[in-house]
């Protein structure tokens, strides 16, 4: 096991490079001069020029670009063009708020998303399993957006029951930060788990016509057991993967939700340093999400062995 | 389904919903349209980030509500009668928020970082001070190149504020990360995209008219969630109420709504000799601009696009400004004018016109109106949308026939004019050129009375109107809405939200 991580984790390592570069490659590649912006309504050219020199943008792009990934590589990530705040120190600020997010939203998607999947694989074709399909439909087609104003006007604003938007953090007021986090994640969670459902119902689809499942039923073991144990157990290997994959896309940030609920996570931070043009914190920004998804991968890949007794032995 | 949803979480909810109780609101809780930009007002360029300004660093001089100039750290102020020295009266008893008294060495230093600190955007504005002499603890004088009489309004702002010149020596450039200033509240904390958080400060020397012990700024870009955020009581205030969600903000016996005309302005720029582009119809031929100005109807874009919320205009001030050239008055659309103009061009069949716009919601809004009006009159306008940082480059470098822009506006009505359309100016992007008005502008510069100087502008206008480099649309109004628990709450036409003699009844 160790070895193949090893493996995972090298084979990671240029991929990282490769984004590194491809992102820094593809900003420059924008159009429009952030400094324009940044010198003020008055553009001074004197002070243009004094900010070009000190954000080194005078310098040939692979210069600027080996800077760059050799601070990184020393773990500053330069700082923020628009704010001067050093960009780990923005990260840091962000990633408790970001990991909050997911975290929750991934519960709401797990909770509803499989038992609904279980349940209408089981009873596939019933109007139980059409009901499910809808409603995880639907999940999916509303948009966020909509959805999460929706609830601010009738959950916050019509009963006052949450708070409308923003964000405690968790070391400051529990609960509040839990209420705070309920609306924003419940609209993450709701889309997600109409993913989940979907997956979970075809992987234990196939499973249930297995021969074993067969067999299990043949020996008279009770219905709960046959499906909770023999079937979800090896449905689970697929939906281990895309759990993981769904919480990395999480930690990338959601953007529109993190807008709408004014959630100060990693979403909205990229969002405005791209519109910004603030260099540093988008490169920051992608290159600390890529080595987070990777993680995530290398995650899943863990599962597997724990969950995959034949894995373990070779 | 949503319903369903909705049902669903509600019924989640009710097991953790304690009952919220609205805080006792002596901390006020302000939501912002965005976040601010670095909080060093030598660096600084947003207009929110003046906002938390406005609580945080106090300015040598303020303005009244009509834009009269008013003491605030400076008490009085003389110019000698070669208008080349400035006798300053500083107030005693000032302190900054680290202790370090406030006096005439303080200024001083404050001027010297504005206009020698390299990431500085006060340059300009400061321009016109040679040197500084200290006179007295509280007495400075300001040494200037020649008569400027732009520069005391220049003190109302940015480069008038004043910070703790221990704290800016220590800090350098980095001094946004933690601002000492002298204003009625201190720094506490920030968290990007999430609050900025002040504490009232108790050694400020008008610590009685403040009534707050906090104040937090909270930037929420999203104009409805804002509103919503007002109404569920989450917070105290926010500015720039869409004006769309004017009726909704008003039927809410909880709001208060309160607004004031903004000093700047909104218009379509021409290119009219900025490079290869500037050789183009409309950049040549005046005609063709008084003709689009002639089909734009004013009022009734104003009226679409805002229901009638902001201010129509076609000078670089608004109407209700002491420094509006009131001969020259807002006038509806005449389309058979603007037909007879074209024909006169060489153009009786019409044509085209690409504007670049900023892809954003309310401008593409505008131009979409003036499209149709302009249609009437025969001009085919083709919108080029574009993300902001683009359309300035292209606006810059001169790769655009018009372009629609805005300006956020000054006190003083230099700013309003001065860079844009004399041959010197630092941001004609038009590279409008005219003798007669570069001798208007800058002899308004060193005019001595306010009487003067209007007559001067009021013949500047008349030759702005003709030429049109930039063609004037409308003014936005400041909207500000908040909780009736507030009172005591004036607006301003520079959109600041000064918390000096604002209360807060339960």
């Amino acid at each position: 096991m160790l070895r193949f991580l090893m493996r995972r984790v090298l084979i990671a390592l240029p991929t990282i490079i490769l984004i590194s570069i491809f992102v820094f490659a593809l900003q420059k590649l924008l159009p429009g001069d952030p400094l324009l912006v940044l010198a003020g309504e008055e553009r001074d050219p004197e002070v243009l020029e004094f900010l070009r020199e000190k954000y080194r943008l005078n310098d040939p792009i692979p210069v600027q670009y080996l800077a760059w990934i050799g601070n990184a590589l020393q773990g500053d990530l330069g700082t923020s063009l628009r704010t001067n705040q050093p960009v780990t120190e923005l990260m840091a600020q962000k990633l408790p708020v970001t990991i909050q997010l997911a975290t929750m939203s991934m519960i709401f998607a797990l909770v509803i998303g499989i038992p609904t999947g279980i349940l209408s694989a089981v009873k596939k074709g019933t109007v139980t399993d059409y009901v499910a399909n809808v409603v995880a439909l639907s999940g999916l087609s509303i948009p966020n957006f909509w959805l999460g104003i929706m609830l601010i006007l009738l959950v916050s604003v019509k009963w006052q029951l949450l708070p409308a938007s923003g964000y405690v953090p968790l070391s400051e007021d529990f609960w509040q930060s839990i209420r705070t986090m309920l609306m924003p994640s419940f609209v993450l969670g709701t889309a997600l788990a109409a993913t989940l459902m979907r997956h979970t119902r075809s992987a234990m689809l196939g499973v249930l016509s297995a021969d074993y499942v067969r067999t299990a039923r043949a020996k008279g073991l009770s219905e709960r057991v046959v499906i909770l144990k023999h079937s979800f157990r090896n449905a689970l290997t697929p939906i281990v993967t895309l759990t993981a994959l769904l919480f990395g896309e999480l930690i990338a940030g959601a953007v529109l939700t993190e807008q709408i609920f004014t959630i100060p996570g990693f979403g909205k931070l990229v969002v405005d340093a791209v519109f910004n043009r603030d260099y540093a914190v988008v490169q920051g920004i992608v290159l600390v999400t890529a080595v987070g998804f990777i993680f995530m991968n290398l995650l899943a890949d863990m599962m597997y062995f724990v969950l995959n007794p034949r894995l373990r032995e070779q | 389904m949503t319903h369903l949803k909705t049902a669903v979480f509600a019924a989640l909810m009710g097991a953790t919903a304690l009952t919220a109780a609205p805080g006792f609101a002596k901390d006020l809780r302000i939501a912002l349209q965005s976040d601010a930009d670095v909080l060093d007002p030598d660096q600084s360029r947003t207009f929110v980030g003046r906002i938390v300004y406005a609580s945080l660093c106090d300015k040598l001089v303020d303005i009244t509500p009509d834009l009269e100039i008013i003491p605030q750290l400076a008490t009085a102020w003389e110019t000698s009668d070669d208008g080349k020295r400035i006798t300053m009266q500083l107030r005693e008893g000032a302190v900054f928020h680290d202790g370090t008294p406030f006096n005439a060495e303080a200024v001083a230093a404050n001027i010297e970082r504005s206009q020698t600190l390299d990431e500085s955007r006060r340059k300009s504005e400061l321009k016109s001070i040679t040197s500084t002499e200290v006179t007295g603890e509280y007495e400075i004088v300001l040494n200037l190149a020649g008569p400027d009489s732009t520069l005391i309004a220049q003190l109302a702002d940015r480069a008038g504020m004043m910070m703790s010149p221990t704290a800016a020596a220590e800090a350098g450039a980095d001094f946004g990360l933690n601002p000492v200033c002298s204003g009625p509240f201190k720094f506490e904390e920030r968290v990007a995209q999430d609050k900025i958080v002040l504490s009232k400060f108790d050694d400020y020397w008008n610590a009685d008219a403040i009534h707050f012990d906090s104040v937090t700024f909270l930037p929420i870009p999203d104009t409805t969630v804002r509103l919503a955020n007002l109404q569920s009581g989450d917070i105290d205030m926010l500015e720039r109420l869409n004006a769309t969600d004017l009726a909704q903000a008003e039927a809410d016996s909880n709001i208060v709504v309160d607004s004031a005309v903004s000093l700047g302005y909104q218009a379509i720029t021409f290119n009219i000799n900025n490079g290869d582009k500037g050789d183009n119809p409309w950049g040549n031929d005046k005609r063709l601009r008084q003709a689009l100005s002639y089909a734009i109807d004013r009022e009734a874009l104003n009226q679409v696009v805002f229901e009638g919320a902001f201010a129509p205009g076609n000078q670089s001030f608004p109407p209700t400004s002491p420094w509006y050239n009131k001969a020259l008055p807002v006038e509806g659309a005449d389309v058979e004018k603007a037909k007879a103009l074209l024909a006169e061009a060489g153009y009786p069949q019409g044509l085209d016109l690409e504007v670049q716009v900023p892809n954003s919601t309310e401008p593409l809004a505008v131009m979409q109106v003036v499209q149709a009006m302009a249609a009437q009159a025969g001009i085919n306008i083709k919108l080029t949308s574009k993300e902001f940082a683009t359309l300035l480059a292209d606006q810059s470098a001169g790769d655009y026939t018009a372009s629609q822009i805005g300006w956020s506006g000054r006190v003083d009505p230099d700013g309003n004019n001065h860079p844009f359309v004399t041959s010197e100016g630092g941001i004609n992007d038009s590279k409008f050129s005219d003798p007669k008005m570069d001798e208007l502008l800058n002899a308004a510069r060193v005019a001595a009375t306010t009487e003067e100087r209007k007559a001067i502008y009021d013949e500047a206008k008349v030759i702005m109107l003709d030429e049109l480099p930039r063609l004037f649309l409308y003014h936005v109004k400041w909207i500000w809405a908040y909780r009736d628990n507030m009172k005591g709450f004036t607006a301003y036409p520079d959109g600041m939200i000064r918390l000096e003699n604002v209360t807060w009844e339960e």
